[in-house]
């Protein structure tokens, strides 16, 4: 395990002196290249404000109107009837739609249940494992902006249920019941 | 598509509230979610900077080539669409370790100049092609290799061992990307059979 801490820590330093050593000795003009990537940079974080204004205020508006809580009693026996646990099927259906409510339920999960629990564990792994679709979605596609997105949500979606019920079989294998 | 799916979520949200009493909330959550949004993008400024810096001088330097050529042969698989050598192949695989590595905040810029790329090869349409959805697909499956993150929680509830989730997410990740190439490479017969 140490070995893998250790290389998340050295990653990124290590990165920018390979690549700025690189960069030297293959004579590019390494400060001005980099304002000149940075520039970019400004511009698309400027752009993709509108995007995620947009996006959030509308989650955020079903989220507190009490819509989305509303939607899971409905999705739940779904989720259940697949083997989804019932304390983790609020996480599973918030997961893709908003990253820091999925991040305060898991949280609040593991100051419930324990973090060593079966529970702790799978909303760990869970969070782990999936990404929130909505944002990647929403922010790439913004970005560069496309405006019809064909499959991809579907695909996003149908990707993150295939995550959870890999995260609900691994950890019941791994940690047992 | 997104239209629908905005005014939905806003619109149901809106009756909702009427229905429910909780219009204060949502009135309240109107100016919140605004402002979150802003407060993200503000904080993607100085990581967009510092990466898409980085990356540029890692682009002219050729590192970037290195790196596509070295993974060629699965990435060209994943995406038949991208020609041999396209700037698009090296941001993609950036993208692609920045996330193994739980570089969330590096892989963000990263992705966006491969999806610039990818629209330049789709000949600039506001359409999503083929490799974009293949990259969304595994880019939201995300592939990773230290959730550090959930660490960080799990330390927080005083686990007894906050990395033992380390392996199974892994193999979950796993899981989720190789279904998530399948699914999407159903969608795309699907679609090229409809014409």
């Amino acid at each position: 395990m140490g070995i893998v801490t250790a290389i998340s820590l050295w990653f990124i330093p290590v990165l920018i002196a390979v690549i700025l050593l690189y960069g030297t000795y293959k004579q590019v003009p390494t400060y001005e290249s980099f304002v000149e990537g940075g520039k970019e940079g400004i511009k698309i974080a400027v752009s993709i404000i509108p995007f995620l204004v947009g996006m959030l205020v509308a989650i955020s508006v079903f989220r507190a109107s009490g819509a989305l809580e509303y939607f899971m009693g409905f999705l739940k026996p779904t989720l259940e009837a697949v083997g989804v646990p019932p304390e983790i099927a609020p996480l599973a259906i918030i997961r893709p739609i908003s990253g820091t409510a999925a991040l305060g339920m898991t949280s609040d999960l593991m100051a419930q249940h324990g973090p060593d629990s079966y529970i702790g564990r799978l909303a760990a792994t869970l969070q782990g494992s999936t990404d929130t679709t909505f944002y990647v979605l929403t922010v790439y596609f913004g970005a560069v902006g496309i405006k019809k997105m064909g499959d991809a949500l579907k695909v996003g979606l149908l990707a993150d249920l295939v995550g959870i019920i890999a995260a609900i079989v691994v950890v019941t294998i791994v940690f047992g019941y | 598509m997104v239209n629908i799916i905005w005014v939905c979520l806003t619109v149901i949200g809106i009756l909702f509230a009427m229905v429910n009493g909780t219009m204060s909330e949502v009135n309240e959550a109107i100016f919140s979610g605004a402002k979150e949004a802003v407060t993200l993008c503000i904080g993607l400024i100085s990581i967009l900077v510092f990466w898409l810096g980085m990356m540029k001088i890692a682009e002219e330097a050729g590192l970037l080539n290195k790196l596509s050529n070295l993974f060629k042969p699965i990435i060209t698989r994943l995406f038949p669409e991208i020609p041999h050598n396209h700037p698009a192949m090296g941001y993609i695989l950036s993208n692609m370790m920045a996330n193994m590595f739980g570089l969330g905040n590096a892989a963000t810029p990263l992705g966006i100049k491969a999806m610039e790329e990818m629209k330049k090869i789709n000949g600039g349409k506001s359409e999503a092609s083929r490799s974009m959805i293949t990259f969304l697909a595994i880019n939201t499956s995300s592939i990773t290799l230290i959730p550090t993150t959930v660490i960080a929680i799990r330390m927080n509830y005083n686990s007894a061992s906050p990395t033992d989730i380390v392996g199974p997410t892994l193999i979950a990740t796993i899981c989720s990307s190789i279904g998530a190439i399948l699914i999407d490479r159903f969608f795309y017969y699907r679609r090229s059979r409809k014409g």
